[in-house]
């Protein structure tokens, strides 16, 4: 029975594969998270109860995160092995080419930062060419200001969904004469299209009030001048969400003096890029925050602000919670709710209640001071109970 | 050999030709000269904030002679609306140009002006110092930044075009002139305000030929001057960095698009465009603006805040070397804020423009003795 559902997973997979550009039509109503946007279930590799998942620990802080993941998982319980793959920045393509396999076998994965290599011209961004590939087309950030985390704004509660795969990361660029380069931003309608749809669907499914488009389009007419465009005819077709637009140095002016006028915000690429980094900084930091890539067949999750960490690596001070968010957002994607809300609960303990912060809260704890007290919590909570 | 009235008339046309020569060189440096200044007032709340900046100019005694322009499109002879020629000729002949806000109406014929004024005079830099005020406290009591954009190229070349229906391409252009110029100029404001360090900013891991040229043109900048300490950074971590602790950084240097979107954050951090100087640098010389709207509705009701223009005018005064002038008028105006009975509506006191203008002026006679 088993190999028969697995084998019908993988036919359906391939199926959609050669499908190409499908329509999003409407939403069905099965399990929340897992068909939100694509017509048909997430496939996952979910084999005699336990799930396979991809993991890859990249470079930085990526490798004792990823350690102090699979150390928490044990704890809880988790029933998730992942499969472990090394991409660092000195990986051949063909190694990369395997992690991409294996991604896609098991349609979850959990990532550290690739740095990149500098200097060499032709091979591109690791990650950006993963998000590419995968069609990854949807990076969303839950911003939230945490009760006990200083921070110079409160009551901070934004979703940031910013698309990934086109817009200035194109990585198209050429030299026509020596001295002077082109680099091209590619927007497409198809692209805008489904980035704002997945953005009003998320704010119905979330029931959050304002979607806010963020361009530059008094600049850059027709490229940012399309996504707008494109928004506002998505717009019409949820009149029960209030849609607005903002420039984007007007955003950030705004983001500074008062964040909290914000609710859902959709935009491309590189202004992405800047408003979560401003908003995560407002929110106290890029050891907090988890961010999830989702596209039509996969979902990748990562720490939110994608860092590598080189300068805290290996001195046992980085923050872990943002990783263990991001594994907490995989395991509500694999419906496995109640492993998550015993490691958020043990989190959140940690941060609000026991107060122990490190060295960027302002803290003085070391990491794994962190994870033993997580630990500990689970213990705790789970004394009872059997598996 | 000529007759006597012939040789004076010659003589004459010799000594004009070689006074006009001299002048159409530039030789108009005279420390005891008054130097002649473009002023463009503007729209709305333009001519009062100007005619503000003029009393407090007169009332220290500045050197300058006000040339004032207006650059309301007229349509020339290819039917194309442009600047008057009248304008263009004054800021060339000048080199330098106070600007007060412009209003861009939409669907009109003509673009934006400010664009238009930047590229007829090709200023390359904007340089937008952002400071704490005191007596205006934001949530951010300790930045000190200048970002310093490259203002010609990059993402707003303007170069779009449809490739298929639904499928947009935009042309970032980056070439190494202008970077190389930038580059040095940020170096050089460095060294001659006392600025510690340059950091420039861009996102060469994802765009790197692009981002790669405009870095490898700051490294070799700061190989040229190296008593400035220089370093690079990702515009994210900037971004991130800026909000959390914003005396990390000094002077920024960067492309065009990021350095629009950086130089309105730290605008914001300062207490918003109200109070926000900024400068255009060119080749042959510098137009300096008040970077916010043109506030119709406060226009006229002599309710508007001078600051940002005052505050451009003093970058102009030590562009031109008359840093003694500049230091007296910024920090009547600093201390005006400071003390607190005089701010304008948008500081949150009762003021008029007026009051504000002639307790500033009072503390420069003050001073001046």
């Amino acid at each position: 029975m088993a190999s028969f559902t697995r084998s019908l997973c993988s036919f359906s997979r391939i199926n959609l594969g050669l499908q190409g550009s499908r329509v999003l039509t409407q939403v069905p109503n099965l399990s929340s998270r897992r068909t939100f946007t694509a017509s048909k279930p997430f496939p996952v590799a979910q084999y005699g109860g336990r799930f396979t998942v991809t993991m890859l620990p990249g470079d930085g802080i990526g490798p004792e995160m990823m350690g102090y993941v699979q150390n928490i998982f044990r704890y809880a319980g988790v029933p998730v092995d992942f499969e472990v793959i090394q991409i660092t920045k000195n990986s051949t393509d063909d190694e990369f080419e395997n992690a991409m396999i294996c991604i896609r076998r098991n349609g979850v994965a959990l990532k550290g930062s690739i740095e990149s290599k500098y200097g060499n011209a032709s091979s591109g961004s690791r990650n950006a060419t993963l998000r590419t590939q995968l069609d990854l087309f949807a990076n969303v950030l839950h911003c939230k200001t945490y009760p006990s985390i200083q921070s110079r704004h409160s009551d901070v509660d934004i979703i940031i969904i910013r698309e990934n795969t086109e817009g200035e990361y194109s990585m198209l660029e050429h030299e026509n004469v020596k001295g002077v380069i082109e680099s091209m931003k590619i927007i497409t309608r198809k692209g805008s299209e489904r980035i704002a749809r997945y953005a009003f669907e998320y704010a119905i499914r979330h029931g959050r009030k304002k979607v806010t488009a963020v361009h530059k389009a008094n600049i850059m007419k027709l490229s940012d001048g399309l996504f707008l465009e494109t928004c506002r005819s998505i717009a019409k077709e949820y009149p029960e969400i209030e849609f607005s637009d903002m420039i984007v140095d007007n955003t950030c002016m705004q983001l500074v003096a008062r964040p909290q006028q914000f609710d859902v915000m959709v935009m491309p690429n590189l202004y992405g890029n800047v408003v979560s980094n401003v908003v995560c900084g407002l929110v106290g930091g890029p050891g907090l925050l988890s961010g999830r890539n989702y596209g039509e067949h996969f979902a990748v999750f990562e720490p939110g602000t994608r860092n590598t960490g080189a300068s805290v690596a290996g001195r046992n001070i980085a923050n872990p919670v943002a990783m263990l968010n991001s594994a907490c957002d995989m395991l509500e994607h694999l419906d496995l709710q109640s492993h998550a809300d015993l490691i958020r609960d043990a989190i959140d303990r940690t941060l609000n209640v026991d107060k122990i912060h490190t060295a960027d809260l302002g803290g003085q704890a070391t990491s794994l001071d962190v994870v033993q007290n997580i630990i500990h919590v689970i213990q705790a909570n789970t004394k009872d109970s059997s598996w | 050999n000529f007759p006597q009235e012939r040789q004076v008339e010659m003589a004459g046309r010799v000594a004009k030709f070689l006074i006009s020569g001299a002048r159409l060189a530039g030789v108009r440096h005279y420390s005891s000269d008054a130097r002649t200044v473009t002023l463009i007032p503007g729209d709305g709340i333009g001519p009062e904030i100007s005619a503000a900046v003029q009393k407090i100019f007169s009332a220290a005694e500045v050197p300058i002679v006000w040339e004032e322009v207006d650059v309301t499109p007229v349509k020339g002879p290819d039917g194309k609306f442009g600047i008057p020629p009248a304008a263009i000729d004054s800021v060339n002949r000048n080199g330098i140009g106070l600007k007060g806000p412009l209003m861009t109406p939409v669907g009109k014929g003509h673009r934006s002006l400010n664009l238009a004024i930047r590229k007829e005079f090709n200023l390359y830099a904007n340089v937008r110092p952002c400071r704490s005020m005191e007596g205006y406290e934001t949530l951010y009591r300790d930045v000190d930044v200048v970002t310093i954009r490259e203002n010609t190229e990059g993402e707003y070349s303007g170069i779009e075009h449809e490739i298929v229906d639904g499928v947009v391409q935009s042309i970032k252009l980056i070439t190494e002139p202008a970077s190389r110029r930038v580059a040095e100029y940020a170096f050089q404001y460095a060294r001659n305000n006392g600025r510690s360090k340059v950091t420039a900013v861009h996102k060469a891991n994802i765009m790197r030929m692009s981002d790669g040229l405009f870095l490898r043109c700051c490294r070799e900048a700061a190989e040229r001057n190296p008593d400035i300490k220089f370093e690079e950074k990702y515009l994210d971590t900037v971004c991130l960095n800026m909000v959390q602790d914003p005396s990390k950084y000094d002077v920024l240097v960067m492309p065009n698009l990021y350095g629009d979107i950086l130089s309105d954050l730290c605008a914001g951090l300062v207490g918003g465009l109200g109070l926000t100087p900024s400068g255009n640098i060119g080749e042959g010389g510098a137009v300096f603006e008040s970077v916010h709207g043109t506030a119709p509705d406060i226009a006229g009701q002599d309710k508007a805040n001078p600051t940002a223009l005052l505050l451009s005018a003093v970058m102009m005064l030590r562009f031109m070397n008359l840093y003694n002038h500049a230091t007296i008028i910024e920090q009547a105006c600093f201390e005006t804020i400071k003390e607190g009975n005089f701010r304008t509506g948008d500081l949150g006191g009762k003021a008029k423009c007026s009051e504000f203008t002639d307790e500033i002026c009072r503390k420069i006679q003050e001073r001046n003795g």
